[in-house]
């Protein structure tokens, strides 16, 4: 049983606009999920419904097995929230905020753990203080303990690491995988593609408010990656050799490496014929090496071809 | 129910009402003595009684109300209001929490508030003038009243407020007329017939009417009527609140 299940789910704003049209998506219990895409594909919006902030127009959703709009008091008990814009109530003390977030959602006071949490995010110097004192970055921490407050078994980060510094992002990428080894479920929202890579066990690409794929990481990038063969050469060339023409190699600039784009998953790659066939060219080799496009590549190529086809449609 | 998130509403609000403790306190405190100034002392030293009541004591529950009104219309409007304005509402709205609840922590804060500069501007005006209280179980019921029923309108207000100047719009275009219309300082009877008749359109009245009578046992109006008044506004915001609920009307999308 998925921690999150995701069935037909669209969301018609009142203008109109159809954020989501028909998502789908099983999310497994002490998962990271990392939803790419770029802005205004529908991530938040999704966000929002899951939490309970927007109404589905259609379709449904369980969090833990409760349907987040029929049982919403044990859904919602489940879930953790740190939304992308920074929210907070300017005046009160960071310390106060935090306990609030925690009654709010039903737990009895626990000053221990509230400390334990505050300390975790490097906030508990700054308990005292009032949240409009703070700076962006601890603003954003108070969010994520806010969030933790209440022991979520879900986590929605929503944009996490939206102008963020490097120590951040290294401690919330930390309190990460601590709340992973608890078991918690998590799911962020990015278009920082290096991000996803870094994090997730699984990666779901949504675009115009549809998901257009979901995957392991690892997986997706070996099935969707071109690897790249370098092949350094000892003498510079000017040109790729004619006998060579069939391979449709690349030359670099300085004429020193020969690249061969391959598909590591195909059952003939081409790299043994094309490895014999260049001492027949007269080429000496002095070096080889392959590279796995970036899931940047991958999304670029999802998105932009999903565009195309959307083009053609109309057209 | 989720009564730790009432409580927790409850708090936090109220924290923001002890942060500005000072202001809460000298505010009325300030403006009710000048309201005894010039009305108990310069103006109602040349009306000698009314209703056998010194002019004095006849204007106090009339001020209570005027304070108890319009502060816990603007506390539970803004109340509602500022998260919805800097973006918090969004941690309201995934809460497990209902709208009742949500209400309960909001209204109950607006209102304790307004109760509390109540009790403050009738000391203060205890200071000025001799105060009996006739009916002291119907006056803590009004005053409880009116401070609930107020504070729940100031709530639908604030749900339906898209900005500061609509929060603002119907406390000072709508009851503060009708509350100093209400007869806080004079009684209807002192009225040409005319607007005797349509004074009686004006729900503030029958409010400050049956609060005087818990005071001096006088009343504008029949007690009942007074009662059945506060009591329909109660309902009707309730009722309110109620749709607001069952439709998510501009709160949820």
């Amino acid at each position: 049983m998925a921690m999150v299940n995701i069935r037909d789910l669209r969301k018609v704003y009142e203008g109109g606009f159809e954020a989501l049209k028909g998502v789908s998506l099983d999310i497994e219990e002490g998962e990271i999920l990392a939803l790419l895409g770029p802005n205004g594909a529908g991530k938040t919006t999704l966000i929002s419904t899951i939490c309970g902030i927007t109404l589905p127009s259609s379709g449904r959703i369980e969090v833990g097995g409760h349907d987040v709009v029929d049982d919403y008091r044990q859904a919602r008990n489940l879930i953790g929230l740190v939304p992308q814009e920074i929210n907070l109530e300017p005046f009160e003390k960071v310390l106060n905020t935090v306990r609030f977030s925690r009654g709010l959602f039903g737990k009895p006071r626990d000053d221990a753990f509230v400390e334990q949490v505050l300390r975790k995010l490097s906030l508990w110097e700054k308990r005292d203080s009032r949240v409009m004192e703070l700076s962006g970055g601890m603003k954003r921490r108070v969010l994520i303990a806010k969030a933790l407050s209440h022991e979520p078994r879900v986590l929605f980060l929503d944009e996490p690491t939206a102008g963020v510094d490097v120590e951040l992002r290294r401690d919330m990428w930390e309190t990460v995988e601590e709340l992973k080894r608890d078991g918690v479920t998590i799911i962020l929202t990015t278009h920082y593609i290096e991000e996803a890579e870094e994090i997730a066990d699984r990666i779901g690409v949504i675009n115009g408010g549809e998901i257009l794929l979901v995957e392991e990481k690892e997986a997706l990038m070996a099935r969707m990656g071109q690897k790249e063969l370098h092949v350094e050469l000892t003498d510079a060339l000017d040109s790729v050799p004619e006998s060579l023409s069939s391979y449709d190699l690349k030359l670099s600039e300085d004429g020193q490496t020969l690249i061969y784009t391959f598909d590591a998953k195909a059952d003939r790659t081409g790299i043994g014929r094309l490895m014999a066939a260049m001492p027949e060219a007269g080429l000496k080799v002095c070096d080889v090496n392959t590279t796995q496009s970036s899931l940047e590549d991958i999304f670029v190529g999802l998105v932009h071809g999903q565009d195309k086809t959307e083009e053609e449609q109309v057209a | 129910m989720n009564w730790q998130a009432v409580v927790s509403i409850y708090r936090f609000e109220m924290a923001r009402f002890f942060r500005t403790l000072a202001q809460s306190f000298i505010s009325p405190v300030l403006s009710t003595s000048l309201y005894f100034v010039v009305f108990g002392t310069a103006i109602g030293s040349r009306i000698a009684e009314v209703e056998g009541v010194s002019y004095g004591a006849f204007i106090v529950p009339g001020l209570i109300m005027l304070s108890v009104m319009t502060q816990a219309l603007s506390n539970a409007s803004f109340g509602i209001y500022f998260p919805k304005f800097i973006g918090t509402i969004f941690e309201l709205l995934s809460a497990p929490v209902n709208f009742l609840e949500i209400v309960l922590g909001y209204v109950g804060a607006a209102a304790t508030k307004a109760l509390f500069i109540g009790v403050v501007i009738l000391a203060t005006s205890a200071l000025f003038v001799d105060l009996s209280i006739a009916h002291p179980l119907a006056m803590i019921l009004f005053l409880v009243l009116t401070c609930i029923s107020f504070s729940l309108f100031g709530f639908i207000i604030g749900i339906w407020a898209k900005n500061f100047e609509q929060l603002q719009l119907i406390p000072l275009l709508v009851v503060t007329p009708l509350v100093f219309l209400g007869g806080a300082f004079y009684s209807i009877a002192m009225l040409p017939p005319v607007w005797q008749i349509i004074t009686k359109f004006n729900p503030v009245v029958y409010l400050i009417s049956g609060f005087r009578w818990s005071f001096f046992g006088v009343a504008d109006v029949p007690i009942v009527t007074s009662l059945l008044a506060i009591g329909g506004f109660t309902a009707l915001c309730l009722g309110a609140i109620w749709w607001i609920f069952k439709t998510g009307w501009r709160i949820r999308q």
